[in-house]
């Protein structure tokens, strides 16, 4: 039975006849909502968010509302806001379909948030294989300024915002927000210890400035236009809101859905949702929340707590395929909803070829600074490499356990943790493979992954 | 080389988006640089640097950084094909390959490689973005969804433009 999704930032970006042009846009109700956030008080959407419990969509699901009230109360420097467009993170592709399809819904985000933190110039960092993206921006840009939804005195409310896109140019780090802020002032996007470089306080140039993810500033336009408690109502307690789940790999319908968090198990979403395994294959495993995230073996089960709505917890043995995906359910997992890719492998995949092929992406994006990260990273592709190519060890699954163990919190950012969690999980949860394949010969079929 | 008329306006218009830092222009000075004369030459480095009142080594050390910046010219056409896992998965090794193939260029890892006329760049790069439709590329900077069906192969390979 195929499961409806309930879309609310994707809610038009498909429809026939939609287009990013501000006409449809505002044909669509949009800016109603900054309209109406224009005639309250910055404080007022600042509790309408925090009321919402809208949780970051970019990565760590770290709650929006508190993340703005870091910043200083006493501040006299200005206050930037930066809207996180980098999404680099392997099996990710939500913000794409957002700045192509509806880029006014980011603008009209981003200019309530700045509205709420006082911010009076923000940048959209964008990444730079996103070429076409930026010139959509740039033009919904040049319209809203057009139309008072930007600019020095917008709808003659007094407020001012100018936005900015601003280009990466191919690093994965970029995507951390410290290193998007070194990247953002020129420099190498070397990621800056916290403490005591938390953005809020000490962000880009110095001064108090937000990071936010594309798909969490749309989600604010959504609160100020429902209010924060009626959002709360979507999703699960501490879990709410809609999710935009990117599904690629061995299903029969990959693609993006979106869906109330946690309305959906991991099961349905790849059964009932996605067409279910290709080819009749059967699951052997997913990995939920990007490729950082620890890859989760079907067939295990897990111990998972449910929240209640009257806030009591309970504990449940659950198995793979039903799990919900919500961002406490996937943590309780061990692993994480990260960035909403989740990666479906089938029965055919070679767990070893798959991290290989992760381990080359962490070590080609490691920005260098630390070195049990830039060295980890280097030896854990090293090590998976020669045993796709017969010249492994048997002592290699240790090795690649312990090189991972050496990185994971020992490094200035979260990269560490990201490159180090494919090593410990899938060496863990794979070890029959890795153990087999450290002493085998090289196969003879290409590597398929 | 020889800037084009409206350049120096146009780079000016950039900086000004940055107006606490001007260091902040030097990212999309670089992009400029690049999409005008197709890669970030000696000269390139020396005049953003000065425009920004910036040592030449700060313009440089991001050029050797940031994997879209190169210090030489390309071929005409320049074909990027993600590598990474969902796009591994489905085949992109092999659609790698078969480019290689067709236009005579040699590789295997990351950084590009030419073919032998010129004419082709191809490049491994990372996830894309678009995992969904994989195996994705991008040729120029048009992007290739299921890039290794047989039309989608000679779209790369630029038949039918
Ligand atoms: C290595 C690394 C890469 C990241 N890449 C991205 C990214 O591409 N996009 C994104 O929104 N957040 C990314 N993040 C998370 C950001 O650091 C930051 O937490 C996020 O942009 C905050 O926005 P949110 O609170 O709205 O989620 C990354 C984090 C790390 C450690
Ligand atoms: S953990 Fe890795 S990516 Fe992060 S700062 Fe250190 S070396 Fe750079
Ligand atoms: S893995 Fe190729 S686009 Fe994401």
């Amino acid at each position: 039975m195929p499961i409806p999704e309930r879309r609310l930032i994707l809610r038009h970006a498909d429809e026939p006849g939609y287009s990013p042009d501000i006409g449809s846009y505002l044909k669509h109700g949009g800016y109603d909502a900054l309209r109406k956030a224009l005639a309250s008080s910055p404080d007022a959407i600042a509790t309408e968010v925090k009321a919402s419990g809208l949780r970051g969509r970019g990565g760590a699901g770290f709650s929006c509302g508190l993340k703005w009230s870091f910043i200083p109360k006493n501040n006299t420097k200005p206050v930037y806001l930066i809207c996180n467009a980098d999404e680099s993170e392997p099996g990710t592709f939500k913000d794409r379909q957002i700045i192509h399809k509806d880029p006014h819904q980011l603008l009209e985000g981003m200019a309530i948030t700045a509205y709420a933190i006082g911010s009076r110039l923000a940048y959209i960092y964008i990444r730079g294989e996103f070429p076409e993206g930026a010139r959509i921006l740039e033009r919904a840009i040049a319209e809203a300024r057009a139309a008072s939804f930007l600019g020095k005195d917008i709808l003659g409310s007094g407020f001012g915002l100018d936005i900015h896109v601003h280009r990466g140019a191919g690093a994965y780090i970029c995507g951390e927000e410290t290193g998007l802020i070194e990247s953002l002032e020129g420099k190498r996007p070397y990621p800056r210890i916290k403490p005591p470089y938390f953005p809020a306080v000490l962000g880009l140039y110095m001064c108090p400035t937000v990071v936010n993810n594309v798909e969490t500033l749309c989600n604010v336009k959504h609160i100020v236009g429902m209010g924060g408690a009626e959002y709360a109502r979507l999703g699960r307690p501490n879990n709410t809101g809609t999710r935009i789940l990117c599904v690629s790999g061995d299903v029969r319908r990959p693609g993006y859905y979106e869906f109330e968090v946690g309305a959906v198990t991991i099961g349905q979403l790849i059964h009932d949702v996605c067409g279910g395994v290709r080819d009749g294959n059967r699951l052997k495993a997913i990995i939920p929340g990007g490729s950082s995230a620890k890859v989760l073996r079907a067939g295990d089960t897990f111990a998972i707590r449910r929240r209640k709505a009257d806030g009591t917890v309970e504990a449940i043995s659950l198995g793979l395929e039903d799990i919900p995906l919500d961002f406490d359910s996937l943590a309780d997992a061990g692993s994480m909803a990260g960035s909403g890719g989740i990666i479906v492998m089938d029965h055919t995949r070679d767990m070893v070829e798959a991290l290989a092929n992760i381990n080359e992406f962490y070590a080609h994006e490691s920005c260098g600074q630390c070195t049990p990260c830039r060295e980890g990273s280097l030896w854990m592709k090293k090590i998976t490499a020669r045993m796709l190519s017969g010249r492994g060890r048997a002592s290699d699954p240790d090795l690649l356990a312990s090189v991972a163990n050496n990185i994971a919190g020992r490094t200035i950012c979260a990269f560490g943790e990201a490159c180090a969690w494919p090593t410990q999980s899938f060496v863990e949860k794979f070890r029959d493979e890795f153990d087999a394949r450290a002493t085998a010969p090289a196969k003879e079929v290409p590597r398929a992954a | 080389m020889k800037l084009p008329a409206d350049f120096t306006a146009r780079a000016d218009e950039i900086i000004a988006r940055y107006p606490a830092s001007a260091r902040s222009a030097t990212l999309p000075l670089l992009h400029l640089w690049q999409e005008t004369f197709g890669f970030v030459s000696g000269q390139g480095v020396e005049w953003i640097g000065a425009r920004l009142g910036l040592e030449p080594i700060r313009i440089l050390e991001l050029v050797t950084f940031y994997p879209m910046f190169r210090q030489a010219p390309i071929g005409r056409r320049h074909i990027r094909v993600c590598r990474t896992l969902s796009c591994a998965l489905a085949g992109a090794r092999d659609l790698y390959a078969e480019l290689c193939r067709r236009t005579g260029a040699a590789g295997d890892a990351h950084g590009p490689v030419t073919s032998p006329d010129g004419e082709y760049t191809i490049e491994f790069v990372e996830c894309l973005a678009s995992c969904g439709t994989a195996p994705v590329a991008m040729i120029g900077d048009r992007l290739i969804e299921s890039a290794n069906t047989p039309d989608n192969i000679e779209a790369c390979l630029g038949k039918g433009d």
